[in-house]
């Protein structure tokens, strides 16, 4: 999951071309609750892993650590704060890449599932990306996802992708990532707000999940950001004389838009 | 001769997106398209206009080219052995997934939904809208190789001054299907086979929000009157008023078409992220202070379904229908 700006706020960048970010202006990305639920309904589907656990992971500056405890809140067992100077400015690709080896790290996971893009960046490669570094097959973009529990442990998927309505399915262990109308996120009840109080997250650097600093040194570089400047404001008609229609017409015509 | 550059085809016939990419590809390099489907002869001939000198049909001994680990992997492979300098696509959620495995395989930056490419000191750049269309980003990639989806309307696609032949073949490379993942079925929409455009690639889109009550038939006159994709919020999506596939904004299908006018859509941040790179923006909505009529160009405040019936009557009178 990630920690991003507020839609609402005054959204920009720093000289350096790094996206600020500020404590009271972060929230979870939305549709991380989305993963963050998935994940949840994903061990209720599945009797034979009720002990299964969930667990939160993030990556970046000391503010993410809000993200995590968002889903410790919505029921997640427990979090894992990646935070480490080496990664100002990671791309995507060493954003996956250092999931990946934190995934790893915490064993066989059944299942790895992600938001299906991050509200700031949109770029919605990270959980490819993630599924390529993991050598595991992808369930992207779900807005369905339903699970056949053992023998298989089978997932299948719908998605509504460029024209087309597709099925997919995989075996688990798999990097599913899900829409923002693929379920309800729970909210969470004052009992778990404050029960997340005491549920550990681990705070690690590239050191304790052995990654090498040139492992990790991005593939882009920001050359420029630029703010745009704000639209100059409508000319405005009202539709009182029931004129509306054709002066949106003659709009339409005039700007040689027809 | 200057460095291959590569175009990857996701259909035939070719979609609008892939004719901009190729214009922007023209100024990067030697041309080579590859598709994962054989190219049919019109199609050859259309890629030869917009000078693309080499057509590849790429195919795999072990491996079923639909997963887009597969088919990235191919490209990749592909890349490798043509030299390529640059590995471009167009920018939907299938395509920018082939895209992140080209990448992943040739260890290249990844520069996703860009608006135009060049070279910058021998790498690869782009500029990219983020925040909603408030900020410009130009960004390059640092490794040899780069990778780039173009964002749909950034650029008019044009044919090359010269039209040349483009020359016929085929490439074998090394993918292969992760184990156990399996296509179960494909259902084309039926939207996207009738007459309307795509909505991705529409270069009018006209939208409707909660402010339908439902009722899109106004909306759809507009649309026909222009020759438009017809687009929505996700709260109508919810109330299942249209398939998710028609939502526009940040969860759903970004669009950035020549003229987008949103009919009773308040303009929810969620959903500016996703039409804030139209060109042209239009709102009509009884609320002079939404946010959507703020950041447009023109705005009618009014009832929709007078607006919108209206002004598609004076287009068709206008074209003479
Ligand atoms: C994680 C997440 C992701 C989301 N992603 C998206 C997304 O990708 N795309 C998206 O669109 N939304 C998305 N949303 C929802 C978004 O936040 C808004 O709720 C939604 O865009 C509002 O839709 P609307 O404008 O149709 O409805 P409303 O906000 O209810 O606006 C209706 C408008 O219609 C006007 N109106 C009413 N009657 C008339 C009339 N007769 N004639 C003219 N105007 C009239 C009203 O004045 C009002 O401005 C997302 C939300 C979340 C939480």
């Amino acid at each position: 999951m990630k920690h991003v700006p507020e839609l609402e706020s005054a959204r920009g960048f720093s000289p350096e071309g790094r996206t600020v970010r500020t404590t009271e202006d972060g929230t979870l990305n939305e549709v991380d609750e989305n993963a963050v639920e998935a994940a949840l309904a994903l061990r209720e589907m599945s009797p034979e892993s009720s002990d299964a656990e969930v667990v939160a992971v993030t990556l970046g500056p000391a503010t993410a650590v809000d993200a995590v405890r968002r889903a410790l809140q919505m029921g997640a067992d427990r979090g894992v704060h990646i935070s480490d100077d080496a990664l100002t400015g990671a791309d995507y690709a060493t954003t996956a890449r250092v999931l990946a080896a934190a995934v790893r790290q915490l064993g066989a996971a059944d299942a790895v599932i992600t938001g299906m893009a991050a509200l700031d960046g949109l770029g919605a490669v990270v959980p490819s990306l993630l599924a390529a570094e993991l050598g595991l097959p992808q369930l992207t973009v779900a807005h369905e996802v339903t699970y056949t529990g053992p023998p298989d442990h089978m997932v299948t998927i719908t998605r509504d992708v460029a024209g087309a309505t597709e099925t997919w399915r995989a075996p688990l262990p798999a990097v599913i990532s899900v829409t923002d109308v693929a379920n309800s996120p729970r909210l969470p009840k004052m009992k778990e707000i404050l029960a997340a109080r005491t549920k550990e997250v681990a705070t690690l650097t590239l050191a304790d999940l052995d990654l090498p600093a040139d492992e990790v040194v991005p593939r882009t570089e920001v050359l420029s950001v630029n703010q745009r400047p704000p639209r100059e404001g409508p000319e405005l008609v009202t539709d009182d004389d029931g004129n509306g229609g054709r002066k949106l017409a003659e709009y339409l015509i005039s700007e040689g838009l027809i | 001769m200057t460095s291959p550059v590569i175009v990857y085809l996701d259909g035939d016939p070719l979609r609008s997106g892939v004719l901009e990419v190729l214009t922007l590809a023209r100024g990067l390099g030697d041309v080579i398209a590859l598709s994962p489907a054989p190219v049919g002869e019109q199609t050859v001939q259309t890629l030869g206009h917009y000078g693309v000198s080499r057509v590849l049909h790429v195919t795999a001994d072990d491996a079923d080219l639909t997963a887009p680990a597969a088919v990235g992997q191919g490209v990749a492979d592909a890349a490798e052995e043509l030299r390529a300098t640059a590995v471009l696509l167009t920018s939907s959620f299938p395509t920018k997934e082939i895209a992140a495995h080209v990448a992943h395989r040739l260890a290249a930056g990844l520069l996703v939904d860009v608006g135009d490419l060049h070279w910058h000191e021998e790498r690869l750049a782009g500029t990219k809208r983020a925040f909603g269309g408030t900020w410009d980003t130009s960004c390059a990639v640092t490794t040899a190789r780069g990778v780039a989806t173009v964002r749909p309307h950034a650029v008019a696609a044009e044919p090359a001054r010269e039209p040349i032949t483009a020359e016929v073949g085929a490439i074998t490379v090394g993918a292969s299907t992760p184990t156990g993942l399996e296509l179960v079925d494909r259902q084309a929409h039926e939207s996207s086979t009738d007459e309307r455009p795509a909505l991705a690639e529409a270069a009018v889109v006209v939208a409707g929000g909660r402010g339908t009550f439902g009722d899109f038939d106004p909306v759809h006159e507009l649309a026909d009157a222009l020759g438009a994709a017809v687009g929505t919020t996700r709260d109508c999506v919810d109330e299942g008023w249209l398939p998710h596939d028609a939502q526009v904004g940040q969860t759903g299908v970004t669009v950035a078409p020549r003229l987008y006018i949103g009919a009773g859509i308040s303009g929810a941040p969620h959903h500016i992220g996703g039409m804030s790179a139209a060109r042209t923006i239009v709102a009509v909505n009884i609320d002079a202070e939404a946010p959507l009529v703020e950041m447009a160009d023109f705005a009618v405040v009014g009832d929709l379904a007078t607006v919108l019936t209206d002004a598609a009557e004076a287009i068709r009178e206008h074209r003479g229908l």
